[in-house]
């Protein structure tokens, strides 16, 4: 017997999933079709992309339009889905590496354009998959497989490096702050443009165990602690943030999205017929 | 009805095939000498209800095709050398997921940047081993304007048909090349159209194959199946799998779906060649030279013919055979240090002699230049 | 129309559990715990069928019935 939610949105035939036990993926998931679910929509018309890595394993237990493309490139596959139907809701699911490193390029250009595409990044600080090196957002100083005397990069603020780029809507949530997860993510469904939603996971097998954080009830207590919403932040005195990093909804504006403004060139020829 | 009869180059007249296809979507990146096909697709594709897009690179514009084709549309891609290097990686998942598409790369003078403006066919082997694995491919070469505007259906046409990423290998001279040409009227071009599931929703199964058909039929993303598509081995569910098995049987079937389909897939002009001692093989623009250059040595009394691959992967690896029995020797002339003269060798080499002829210095093969190769042999 | 408190069940999918103890830490009544390598109900009567455990189980393994 399986949940309500897990029946009817996931190919519970293919569950258990593939990671590891404590991995925050899998609550971040559940989240993700949560919000689906309070949206009401067709299951016909969400289109899910994948690229490379834990978190992009995704798609393949949820019963949606699933595509699991090649390391980095799910925005440039989910850019012609999206494209060519419309109708589609397209939401791409990936992780650091994939998202910010090998997929970096297309991830700035998404947004730049305005793409009625939500971008949900499974953020586990490292490499999972590949057995634990450091990634575009393993923090200075510690380490991973190919980091073993402390990673000397700076990392990316993946929230900034988005809105930079042009995401008309970006948040930021946790693993534990599962809640949190499902408005985000319902709030930027419902955006009609590029929408960026980090999710901070737990990697107790790599991330947590190369950097002496514990378990994954260790590292979900941190999120728990060390997380402040940006409401919350406001009001809070300058001691009380220090060491703390923010989650909430960042930034919202609205602006002309990609799809449509192409429609309106079609629409030009389409007058003249 | 009047046909219409234009004066075009052959960028522009693989946009113009492409379209009477029904390509609806095209995505690229700027990259000399394929960028008038964008250029031109960007201006006609709003037009026909299509959409253009140019992506931030090679990779990007591969992987957006694909995704446009799965969504129904038919897809198109141009680029060359440097970029079609790029792309790789993806038409290997188009070969994989069995996502039809049309890839055309014009090449030029190579490696790396090389030279950007000038004609080359280096890119013959890596059109057929470009991505790493084994896998399915198909790769046309037109000679002229007007066969460039025809193989452009076609390789819709095989894409549609087999479910297989399919290269239109043009050159830098026939893509820039201006020729007159006569424009078939919308009824006489034969399209077609990928086979879709007749399965009920719940029962379609995307990768089963039906009986002696090779080929899955395919739905849309959208269209009620929602079925899942991975670059990873996959069973005919389309989830992944490790079991030696399947990856078996999937690599097999992707294989034989050209193999066995080789008759209907392989294309070529002969020439001259009913009682040819001397058999040139060439295509492309090369081909046009080698032509001229057998034209000269008939005139001489030299018994000289042509056989031009017009697909050019799979090689007609049946007909080399029988000319290879028929000749004395085939030269393989062709704009690089050699590359489809090896795979003649190895079909060939047990009949006749076999002998390639190139250069990879950005300058054409003249006709002359074949005719002494003739003479000398 | 939601299923009011009473009528929901605590149930526990043992073959996907992964033992995170994620579930256990969490719950605010300590209903639950880790029992060789599973999680089990140890006091149901303390359960308010606050569903934080459903919430946050990465394997999808314990979920209140009667809700979605």
């Amino acid at each position: 017997m399986v949940s309500g939610l897990i029946e009817k949105y996931f190919r519970y035939n293919r569950l258990p999933h593939i990671w590891c036990p404590g991995c925050g993926h899998g609550i971040i998931l559940r989240s993700i079709v949560k919000a689906i679910d309070e949206l009401g929509y067709n299951k016909d018309e969400i289109c899910v992309v994948s690229g490379i890595g834990c978190s992009s394993r995704a798609p393949g237990y949820l019963d949606f339009n699933t595509l699991h493309t090649t390391h980095g490139r799910a925005l440039a596959f989910a850019t012609g889905i999206k494209m060519a139907n419309p109708n589609l809701k397209v939401i791409v699911i990936t992780g650091d590496g994939d998202c910010a490193a090998i997929g970096g390029n297309h991830l700035i250009h998404a947004a730049r354009r305005n793409i009625d595409i939500t971008t949900i990044v499974f953020n586990n600080n490292i490499y999972g998959m590949t057995g634990g090196q450091y990634s575009p957002t393993t923090p200075k100083g510690e380490k991973g497989t190919t980091a073993p005397y402390g990673n000397i990069d700076k990392n990316f603020d993946l929230c900034e490096l988005a809105k930079a780029a042009g995401a008309t809507y970006v948040g930021r949530a946790t693993a534990y702050h599962a809640k949190l997860i499902t408005e985000l993510v319902k709030s930027g469904i419902q955006n009609k443009g590029f929408s960026f939603i980090e999710t901070v996971s737990v990697c107790p097998t790599y991330y947590g165990r190369k950097n002496k954080k514990g378990d994954a009830v260790n590292m979900m207590k941190f999120l728990k602690d060390n997380a402040i919403n940006i409401k919350a932040a406001k009001s809070s005195d300058a001691e009380r943030l220090n060491g703390k990093f923010l989650i909430g909804e960042f930034y919202k504006s609205i602006e002309p999205e990609y799809t449509d403004e192409y429609n309106k060139i079609i629409n030009i020829f389409q007058k003249e017929r | 009805m009047d046909k219409k009869v234009k004066l075009m180059q052959g960028n522009e007249a693989c946009v113009e095939g492409a379209i009477a296809a029904g390509m609806r979507f095209f995505a690229g990146y700027p990259i000399t000498p394929s960028t008038e096909i964008a250029e031109i697709s960007a201006q006609k594709l709003p037009r026909v209800g299509g959409k253009f897009i140019q992506m931030e690179d090679e990779i990007a514009s591969m992987a957006a095709i694909i995704g446009a084709s799965l969504t129904g549309l038919k897809s198109m891609t141009a680029t060359s050398g440097p970029g079609f290097s790029l792309k790789q990686e993806n038409i290997g998942y188009a070969s994989i997921a069995e996502v039809p598409c049309v890839i055309v790369n014009v090449q030029r003078g190579g490696p790396s940047t090389g030279l950007p403006t000038s004609p080359a066919q280096g890119d013959v082997m890596q059109a057929r081993w470009g991505t790493h694995g084994d896998h399915p491919i198909i790769a046309l070469t037109p000679s002229s304007v007007r066969e460039t505007f025809d193989l452009t259906i076609r390789s819709f046409n095989l894409s549609e048909k087999y479910r297989v990423p399919v290269i239109l290998l043009l050159d830098e001279v026939i893509a820039h090349m201006r020729e007159k040409i006569e424009i078939p009227n919308e009824d006489d071009i034969e399209i077609i159209n990928r086979e879709k599931p007749e399965n009920d929703i719940g029962e379609y199964r995307p990768y089963e194959t039906k009986g002696e058909r090779l080929v899955p039929p395919m739905a849309s993303y959208g269209e009620g199946y929602r079925f899942h598509v991975t670059g990873l081995i996959h069973d005919e569910t389309g989830f992944p799998s490790n079991s030696p098995i399947v990856a078996e049987k999937l690599i097999k079937r992707l294989i034989d779906k050209i193999e066995v389909n080789k008759e209907d897939i392989i294309s070529f002009e002969e020439y001259n060649l009913d009682d040819a001692e001397i058999a040139i093989v060439a295509f492309g623009s090369t081909a046009r030279s080698a032509k001229s250059a057998i034209d000269m040595a008939r005139d001489m009394g030299i018994k000289a013919g042509l056989f031009r691959p017009i697909t050019i992967w799979p090689i007609a690896d049946e007909e080399i055979d029988e000319l290879s029995k028929k000749v004395k020797t085939i030269i393989v002339v062709e704009m690089n240090l050699g590359q489809y003269v090896y795979e003649v060798e190895r079909i060939a080499g047990k009949n006749c002699n076999v002998i390639g002829f190139g250069r990879a210095n950005g300058e054409l093969i003249t006709p002359d230049e074949i005719l002494d190769k003739i003479k000398e042999v | 129309m939601p299923t009011s408190i009473t009528n929901k069940e605590l149930i526990i999918k043992k073959d996907w559990c992964k033992g995170c103890g994620i579930c256990v830490e969490f719950c605010p009544k300590k209903v639950l715990a880790l029992k060789d390598g599973k999680v089990e109900i140890i006091n149901l009567d303390a359960c308010i069928k606050c569903g934080l455990c459903e919430l946050r189980c990465p394997d999808y393994a314990i979920f209140l019935r009667g809700e979605i």
